[in-house]
């Protein structure tokens, strides 16, 4: 191959080398994989969601595998704020990479309080609004269920942060459109879905639920055509970037996603699986833009075909 | 240090009742574990088994082979023992913190619970005294492990059944208790190592605690990832005012047995 195809995307005013994101939750604060990977090759990664304060997260068990996906029920477990800008986010300063942190607040001021927080700290490109968590009892869902408490959060973090700010939705929705819009309109720059399915397991022999929470959120292959779709309607919804995810596990998966018209992709469950997922995947878009002839990644976002069928 | 490598499968053979011993090749692995670290093997070739399933080491042999002792208990191991000689088998590790090994002036004692035998073996034979004792319980004699399965190592050992069709009859714990009663050991020369089943390693820890024996135990959970990253695998410690979770994946899976909570559900 003579040419080298352009990786790059925009979402919102953030341009990414590549559109291969590590999605929050299921890739530690990054340093966990240095061993196994080159955290610079990555479009961005995203932290495990932090609080104000550290949260311990739920009983045991946490997670149980479920027919090509798995449950999670962890309970935003984080080392909170001042623990992460103190220990980790120095770590990670010197990457050649996006440090996306996600946040998580109990209330409405909280979500405020920690884009305050984040406000003019260096290392930091851009925030992405937790606010469909599954598993803690006291809002998170909540927040991302209503259209009305979506946009509210959205303007809290939009007016206290002088960086991007990317929501991410929940799928436990009747109409996600109705999220993304209110979000949009709220001022949100971009809008990254799908977080988990909620869902649950029993365990026949005890009779009892197979996770201590009883519910838990649903990721992996299992959810992928559901999170699929929901990317289709949010993109010919609103203007702001579409990040999709949902069960992404390789190239293929990620096409599928950038087809429908998501601008980035998230890598969530894939990582505990395969560690490199992230990167075997950028390095598969190459491949199959260079072997497409596609000079531009651009030229693919989108480009899915609906009438001549 | 940690791999994630495709390595070959040497040898995949049935030890015991629905039991097998997996060799497989990685310089790096052997060259790296330590007794009670593991490694997570990814099994399913597709989505479904979509989880790695995280395995004790049970030893290492001519520098490049990493031992893996597992019993067929779910449909990971169901798919593991089919896996023959020359197949590909993707690992991740070494991972976790290990055993913390004896002085030498201690005398190790080794109590293992069914296949809570697999990090104990790598241990007994990374200690390689002749003092070292394991005491191993099963539930019936079929399904004994032998200890020299893992190659020629001098150990003492014995063994209880709970049907008593070899050995003693009843708990592995009573062996435990009398091996206790019948020496006159300083508690301060004696080392505890013990994995198995939680009832089992809760008493275990209940008999340390009594004779003021240090126990080192290794401790099993769900894990999605094995490196600290999904948060899923954790086990409470200390007592209830200052209860907290340590991640069994990188905190573990050895743990000192007065470190956990063992009344936790």
């Amino acid at each position: 191959m003579n040419h080298i195809s352009d990786l790059r995307v925009k979402i919102g005013p953030l341009g990414l080398k590549n559109p291969v994101i590590a999605a929050s939750g299921t890739f530690g604060y990054g340093l966990e994989f240095e061993p196994l990977l080159d955290l610079n090759l990555l479009g961005a990664f995203i932290v495990k969601g932090i609080s104000l304060s550290p949260r311990q997260g739920n009983p045991p068990p946490r997670i149980v595998e479920t027919p090509c996906g798995m449950l999670n029920a962890i309970g935003l477990a984080n080392i909170g704020l001042e623990v992460f800008l103190r220990d980790k986010l120095p770590r990670l300063k010197n990457l050649d990479t996006h440090v996306i942190v996600n946040i998580y607040g109990h209330s409405v001021d909280e979500y405020g309080e920690l884009a305050n927080a984040l406000k003019g700290v260096d290392g930091i490109s851009a925030v992405e609004v937790n606010i469909s968590c599954p598993n803690v009892a006291e809002g998170g869902m909540a927040f991302g269920t209503d259209p009305q408490v979506s946009a509210k959060v959205t303007e809290k973090v939009v007016q206290n942060t002088d960086k991007p700010v990317i929501v991410k939705l929940s799928p436990n929705v009747t109409d996600i459109r109705l999220i993304a819009r209110a979000v949009e309109d709220a001022g949100a720059h971009a809008v990254s879905l799908i977080n988990t399915l909620t869902g649950m397991a029993v365990d026949i022999d005890k009779r009892i639920p197979k996770l201590a929470n009883i519910s838990g959120g649903l990721s992996g292959p299992a959810i992928r055509p559901v999170a699929l779709y929901m990317v289709h309607q949010v993109v010919r919804t609103v203007k702001i970037p579409v990040i999709g995810m949902g069960g992404i596990m390789d190239c293929r998966d990620a096409l599928e996603f950038l087809i429908a018209g998501a601008r980035a992709v998230q890598v969530g469950t894939a990582n505990f699986v395969n560690p490199t997922a992230t990167v075997d995947i950028i390095s598969g878009l190459r491949e199959y833009c260079d072997e497409q002839g596609i000079e531009d990644i651009n030229e693919i976002i989108g480009s899915l075909l609906l009438e001549c069928r | 240090m940690m791999f994630e490598q495709k390595t070959e499968i040497i040898f995949n053979k049935n030890v015991a009742l629905k039991t097998f011993l997996l060799g497989i090749r990685s310089q790096e692995i052997a060259a790296h574990a330590i007794p009670g670290q593991f490694v997570m093997l990814r099994i399913g070739k597709g989505p479904d088994p979509l989880l790695r399933r995280p395995f004790s080491i049970s030893g290492t042999r001519d520098q490049d082979l990493v031992l893996i002792l597992y019993k067929v208990v779910g449909k990971g191991t169901a798919l593991l023992q089919e896996k023959r000689a020359g197949e590909g088998l993707s690992v991740l590790g070494p991972l976790g913190r290990g055993f913390g090994l004896p002085d030498d002036e201690q005398v190790p004692l080794l109590v293992a619970g069914g296949i809570g035998v697999a990090p104990l073996f790598f241990l007994a034979q990374t200690i390689h005294t002749t003092n070292t004792q394991i005491m191993m319980g099963f539930g019936s004699s079929n399904e004994i492990i032998p200890v020299d399965v893992m190659g020629d190592f001098k150990i003492q050992y014995s063994i209880s059944t709970d049907d008593g069709t070899h050995g003693h009859g009843g708990l592995v714990t009573e062996l435990l208790a009398t091996s206790l009663e019948k020496h006159t050991w300083h508690p301060s020369s004696l080392s505890l190592f013990s994995c198995g089943p939680k009832p089992m390693l809760k008493r275990v820890a209940e008999m340390a605690l009594e004779h003021h024996i240090p126990c080192q135990v290794s401790i099993e959970a769900v894990m999605a990832c094995g490196m600290g990253a999904c948060q899923g695998c954790v086990v409470r410690s200390g007592s209830h005012e200052t209860q907290t979770y340590q991640y069994v994946c990188k905190d573990g899976p050895v743990f000192f047995s007065h470190q956990i909570d063992w009344n936790q559900p």
